[in-house]
């Protein structure tokens, strides 16, 4: 018999009704996407020993910047590492197991915030719960595209618009919590902590519970999959994810992503001091923050309609838009401070921004277009190293370079011009990458051993 | 490969289960997206 967690106890009937997956889905994205929304502790954090004001003793931001990208670093490690475990377990396990790393971390997080220890946050926080980070992102993508072979961009899509609304939701639940617990002898960060990973662990085992699983050769009524057309890059078969990273669609797929990421990442950190000096004295520090809000809506709502988008006219000429589209807008940019206009910058970048986000969900549905939907999971987690390199480009490319033109006597509002034009040489160069993608060569293919017609996982053990 | 199905309860034609997963996700997700919405307004005034 099968254990509660198991693959087999999860497989629906056949009249099992597919819209039940998708908030199991989000319950999972929309937690762990607190990730974005970690720098609401900064502050606070700087404060644990002095409260008021740091004293002696008290961590520094430098040293808090750490937490974050360990949990970065260990999101793209353990999507890489356990993809294949993931897709060979499924959604119910690999989501307890997200759920318990998630929540865990946040305990063992604040253990470390109370007793003062940074080690402990790091360790829970950053390594613990970046595991939970990146097996929960993964975990409902093949989930998601067995249940909706009709819509494989939009159901992916709609789950990961969920990591981008994570933070809206965490951003304001901390400020709450961090008031209510505040005391003249503490912060409320730790405290904030515990209920944070308690109702983290809570929803995320909810979400893990509700997985269901397409029975093998389920499809949805009434439809027939389309007639697959000579050479083109949607498959039926299946490439393992050791054969995948052997073959040059998927390094150019990484690049793809990669660039498109680094593209965004860059300046979504920046956002708010590139507004204020490009338009000194025009915009306040609050008017700046709300720019920043403006934007996380629009990477929030990018990654539902471009991913959707991209069902009705085909993954490939989905990031040509991206690339093409992108380089024209960064172009743009600087035209914007020279002219003064606030509402064309602000609409620039909400543009920009909300194709950082969709190229992050219309990725799973390229992967299981190219490589078949089997070991998509898997795939999907070594294509995700793309990102972390890619959280390591973009920052260092904005800020080293308006650092060395401000240098170099550069006036602060023009400092960001170069910074653009090397961000649209970018999208041009993965534009190219993406032109590259061909469909996959025969000898990369796994020989099936049941090959069903609408290229249905199997879930053979 | 293997054939059987899930033995567990399928509440997945109950209206109320579809409801409450929807509201469940849906009622935070909003409450994030007015908060910030109403953040963003200062950057029009």
């Amino acid at each position: 018999m099968a254990g509660f967690l198991d693959k087999e106890r999860i497989i629906a009937k056949p009249s099992f009704n597919r819209w039940l997956i998708p908030p199991c889905a989000l319950a999972t994205h929309l937690c762990i996407g607190q990730a974005y929304a970690l720098s609401v502790f900064n502050l606070p954090l700087t404060k644990q020993l002095g409260i008021t004001k740091s004293v002696t003793g008290d961590w520094t931001l430098a040293e808090l910047g750490w937490i974050f990208s360990i949990a970065i670093v260990m999101l793209g490690l353990s999507a890489a590492l356990f993809g294949t475990w993931v897709q060979r377990e499924g959604p119910r396990k690999s989501g307890f197991v997200a759920a318990v790393c998630w929540g865990v971390g946040f305990l063992v997080g604040a253990l470390g915030i109370s007793t003062h220890q940074l080690w402990l946050v790091y360790l829970g926080y950053g390594f613990i719960g970046g595991i939970g980070l990146g097996i929960g992102y993964i975990t409902p993508v093949s989930t998601l595209i067995s249940w909706f072979p009709d819509r494989r961009g939009m159901s992916t899509g709609m789950a990961i618009m969920g990591f981008g609304g994570g933070a809206l939701i965490a951003s304001p639940m901390s400020d709450s919590l961090m008031k209510a617990f505040a005391s003249p002898t503490s912060t409320g960060v730790a405290q904030t902590w515990v209920v944070m990973g308690v109702i983290y662990l809570v929803f995320m085992l909810g979400g893990a519970f509700g997985y269901r699983l397409p029975a093998p050769g389920w499809k949805p009524a009434g439809w027939t999959p389309p007639p697959l057309k000579e050479g083109g890059l949607i498959t039926t078969h299946n490439v393992t994810p050791q054969q995948a990273i052997k073959t040059p669609q998927f390094w150019f797929m990484w690049w793809v992503l990669c660039l498109n990421v680094t593209a965004g990442i860059g300046v979504l950190g920046q956002a708010s001091a590139m507004i204020q000096e490009m338009f000194r004295g025009r915009v306040t520090p609050s008017a700046a923050a709300g720019f920043v809000g403006l934007m996380s809506l629009f990477n929030m709502g990018g990654r539902f309609s471009w991913a959707s988008l991209s069902d009705k006219i085909g993954r490939k000429p989905t990031y040509a838009v991206f690339f093409i589209l992108g380089t024209i807008l960064y172009f743009l940019v600087p035209l914007t401070g020279k002219i003064g206009s606030v509402a064309f910058f602000v609409a620039c970048f909400c543009i920009i921004i909300s194709m950082y986000g969709g190229g992050f969900s219309t990725v799973p549905a390229y992967l299981a277009d190219v490589f078949g939907v089997k070991y998509v999971s898997a795939v999907h987690g070594r294509l995700l190293t793309a990102w972390s390199a890619a959280g390591i480009f973009g920052p260092v490319l904005v800020n080293y370079i308006r650092q060395w033109q401000v240098a170099n006597g550069v006036p602060k509002y023009q400092a960001y011009n170069v910074t653009m034009y090397i961000m649209a040489g970018l999208l041009v160069i993965g534009f190219f990458c993406n032109l590259a993608v061909k469909p996959v060569s025969q000898r990369h293919l796994e020989a099936e051993r049941a090959p069903l017609p609408d290229g249905q996982p199997s879930y053979a053990k | 490969m293997t054939d059987s199905v899930s033995t567990e309860k399928d509440w997945s034609h109950n209206p109320g289960v579809i409801a409450f997963a929807w509201l469940a996700v849906g009622i935070p997700l909003l409450w994030g997206v007015l908060n910030t919405l109403m953040k963003s307004v200062a950057l029009f005034r």
